[in-house]
């Protein structure tokens, strides 16, 4: 029997996965789709609870998620585009010049 | 015809607006026509209201129009209200007839000057500030007027602001009278304490019915304070030394605001606030010698001066002297008298004046003219008319004003006061008839490439000194002793009070018989005597000023230097303010504001200057500080209780 508390702790995983990747990672694109990991944990975590809540609100939640999520790889694909243009590079070392 | 007072201010500020938004772009005709036109619709409709004023009986000479509450503060009522009684409708006669004269005048004189819509839309405003002045029926609103014509007189002054001088002669006028205004405003702010109102009719109301006994403290600092105001403005000792120095303003604005009108707006003031003065006999006495000590102070500078304009402006100053000796001794229909006549001949004298440079090409120095005579006919003829009667030679206005003054001074004053101003009066006329005889008669002494061009002004110029010489001629009948028209026309004003009378000067209500004429014999010898000296020095033996001044080495000097007061009040005033406002620039200012300012920038760059070491621009490290943050809050609630 699956139960509410795997949904849960699969979810942290995936989040954790997620946040270990941001922090760890150099490739611009990787940290992106490491982002999207964490969103979607955040998702499964929502379903799960719907679910479980007989509710259809996380339902809902989900769908601005994935929405939201939709529009900002739209953004944040073109951003790295532009970098990459620029800079030929997606190193995120590389691109460190907005500081003192 | 009363109800129509609006408008006299109206028309003015009209052509102000008019000439000074669009005036770049109008023909200069019509610019012209736009000043002249709006003063003298603003004389007619004075007119309209003097009749109607005549109308009245003269106990009920008094309508007041309130156009709108102006500020309403707790108890602190001032609404912007207009006073016509005898005394404001003599003034605005003055105002708007001689400004309109003298707006004509400037049509001509200033023809050539690129400034002149600018020129009309001050001198415009100028007449609308000084009507203002005279017709407001409260201390706040005269007050404005007040400052309004000093703002005028600095812009005007300061017209030919290319010109070191004339910019640097405008801020002193400014400065000066801004140490006058300053106790003038003092007075207000007092008499509103003591009176709780600034309308004129309340503020003479209670002062004359209240609790205030003559000699009254309180009354006297308040009257003290306004005089001091009236010294600003009217160019009286100790603040004179602007009027010379604003005689690098165009000629007709000498004449206009330097000579007939905004110089006597402190007589005109003293004038309105007989009632407080006559309660203080100290400020009455101050007021006096004051007047008295300059009207002799300034004649005596006057005796030696060059500039044509520079002997007129001491000879403006000297004859305001005589106004506040009037005053001062309680004779406010002579002083105000005085005023008008002063107004007529004066300004006359100005636009001769005016005339004489422009016939010149811009020649001031009279040592440099002579011998005008016949190259510029009426000029002469009115200018001749103007020196008699300011003179004081019988029968031109000057002499019927200054001999009342005169006669005054010596029955409700003393004989001290009457000798100043005797001797006053002498050299008044030695100074006058000497410019003349230096301007118009003897050899010429100009320039040969000017003497060339020396032409008589054109018609527009010629036709207000017509004007104004007819009335120096005429405007002393209203004032003939015993049958004194303008002494009865102002009596509700100056007589209708209980305190008007001085204690011991009573019994002179009107001229006592047997004197007046006796002073007329004497005052006109004192003038002849003047003249036939003038005549003696620089008629007959044109040698002789010279040597007198290379005998009397020292006086002369000391009288060419005006005294040295301008040196003195440099020392006096001008340098330690320039040395204190050095001081407190470098010191205070800039080391301890600045200092201070520019410290807390340095302090909060230093902290920056740490701090910035937190901004890699690593992504990851702000990923880092997210995470580490979330961590920290989510274990602060789980393990936090």
């Amino acid at each position: 029997m699956i139960t509410l508390t795997h949904y849960i702790v699969l979810s942290a995983i995936l989040f954790t996965l997620g946040v270990v990747g941001v922090l760890i990672r150099r490739n611009a694109i990787i940290i992106f789709m490491c982002i999207e990991l964490m969103l979607n944990a955040v998702n499964l975590s929502f379903v799960a609870f719907a679910h479980y809540l007989n509710s259809m609100q996380g339902q809902l939640f989900v769908f601005f998620t994935m929405t939201v999520a939709a529009a900002e790889a739209a953004v944040g694909l073109a951003i790295i585009v532009a970098v990459f243009r620029n800079k030929e590079t997606v190193n995120i070392d590389d691109i460190n010049i907005m500081k003192w | 015809m009363l109800n129509l007072v609006g408008l006299i201010l109206l028309f003015p500020i009209i052509g102000t607006a008019i000439n000074g938004l669009f005036g770049k772009r109008l023909k200069k005709e019509t610019v012209g026509y736009v000043a002249c036109g709006s003063i003298g619709l603003s004389f007619f409709i004075s007119v309209l209201v003097f009749c109607g004023l005549l109308l009245l009986p003269p106990d009920a000479r008094l309508f007041e129009k309130q156009l709108f509450s102006w500020i309403e503060s707790g108890s602190f009522k001032a609404a912007a209200g207009l006073q016509v009684d005898p005394l404001s409708s003599l003034m605005i006669l003055v105002v708007t007839g001689v400004g309109f004269l003298i707006h004509i005048y400037s049509v001509g004189y200033m023809h050539n000057d690129k400034g002149y819509h600018r020129y009309f839309c001050y001198l415009n405003l100028f007449t609308f500030s000084m009507l203002l002045l005279v017709l407001s029926n409260n201390f706040l609103l005269m007050f404005i007027g007040w400052e309004a014509v000093g703002l005028c007189s600095y812009l005007l002054i300061g017209f030919w602001f290319e010109k070191k001088s004339a910019s640097d002669a405008a801020k002193k006028a400014f400065i000066v009278n801004r140490v006058g205004d300053f106790g003038f405003a003092l007075g207000i702010m007092l008499i509103f304490l003591t009176f709780h109102s600034i309308d004129f009719t309340e503020v003479f109301n209670a002062a004359s019915h209240g609790n205030f006994g003559v000699g009254s403290f309180t009354v006297t600092v308040i009257t003290l304070l306004l005089f001091m105001g009236a010294t600003g403005k009217s160019a009286q000792i100790p603040l004179y030394t602007w009027l010379p120095d604003a005689m690098e303003g165009p000629t007709p604005v000498s004449a206009l605001i330097h000579a007939a009108t905004m110089v006597t707006a402190g007589v005109y003031m003293i004038a309105r606030c007989n009632v407080l003065y006559t309660m203080s006999p100290f400020t009455m006495t101050v007021v006096a010698s004051i007047g008295a000590v300059t009207a002799l102070f300034a004649a005596s500078i006057g005796l030696v001066q060059n500039d044509i304009k520079r002997v007129l402006a001491y000879s403006t100053i000297s004859q305001l002297g005589y106004m506040f000796l009037a005053c001062g001794v309680g004779a406010f229909t002579a002083g105000i008298f005085h005023l008008m006549t002063h107004a007529f001949f004066k300004a006359l004298l100005f636009l001769g004046s005016g005339s004489v440079i422009h016939a010149l090409s811009g020649e001031q120095d009279m040592r440099k003219m002579g011998g005008l005579k016949h190259h510029i006919p009426i000029t002469y003829k009115t200018f001749l008319i103007g020196t008699v009667a300011i003179a004081g030679l019988p029968p031109f206005a000057g002499f019927f004003s200054k001999d009342e003054i005169l006669l005054e001074s010596l029955v409700r004053g003393n004989f001290i006061y009457w000798l100043i101003a005797a001797i006053a009066a002498f050299f008044t006329a030695f100074y006058m008839f000497r410019l003349l005889f230096m301007t118009f008669h003897g050899e010429s002494r100009v320039d040969h490439h000017v003497a060339e061009h020396i032409h008589e002004s054109p018609r527009n110029m010629t036709i207000p000194l017509m004007i104004l010489a007819g009335l120096s001629f005429v405007g002393g009948f209203l004032g003939i002793p015993g049958a004194s028209a303008i002494n009865n026309f102002l009596a509700p004003v100056f007589g209708g009070h209980p305190h008007t009378e001085i204690s011991g000067t009573e019994s002179i209500g009107h001229h006592s018989e047997g004197h007046p004429y006796l002073m007329m014999v004497i005052s006109t010898a004192i003038a002849v005597a003047g003249i036939s000296l003038a005549y003696r020095m620089y008629v007959k033996k044109p040698e002789m000023p010279g040597r007198l001044a290379e005998r009397f080495h020292l006086i002369y000097k000391l009288l060419l230097n005006k005294y040295y007061v301008d040196e003195i009040y440099d020392v006096l005033f001008v340098k330690p303010t320039k040395i204190i406002s050095i001081q407190l620039w470098k010191r205070v200012d800039a080391l301890m504001i600045d200092g201070s300012v520019n410290g807390i920038a340095r302090l909060v760059g230093w902290f920056g200057n740490i701090f910035r070491h937190l901004q890699t621009g690593y992504i990851r490290n702000y990923a880092f500080y997210i995470v580490a943050g979330c961590i920290f809050i989510i274990v602060l609630t789980v393990f936090g209780k």
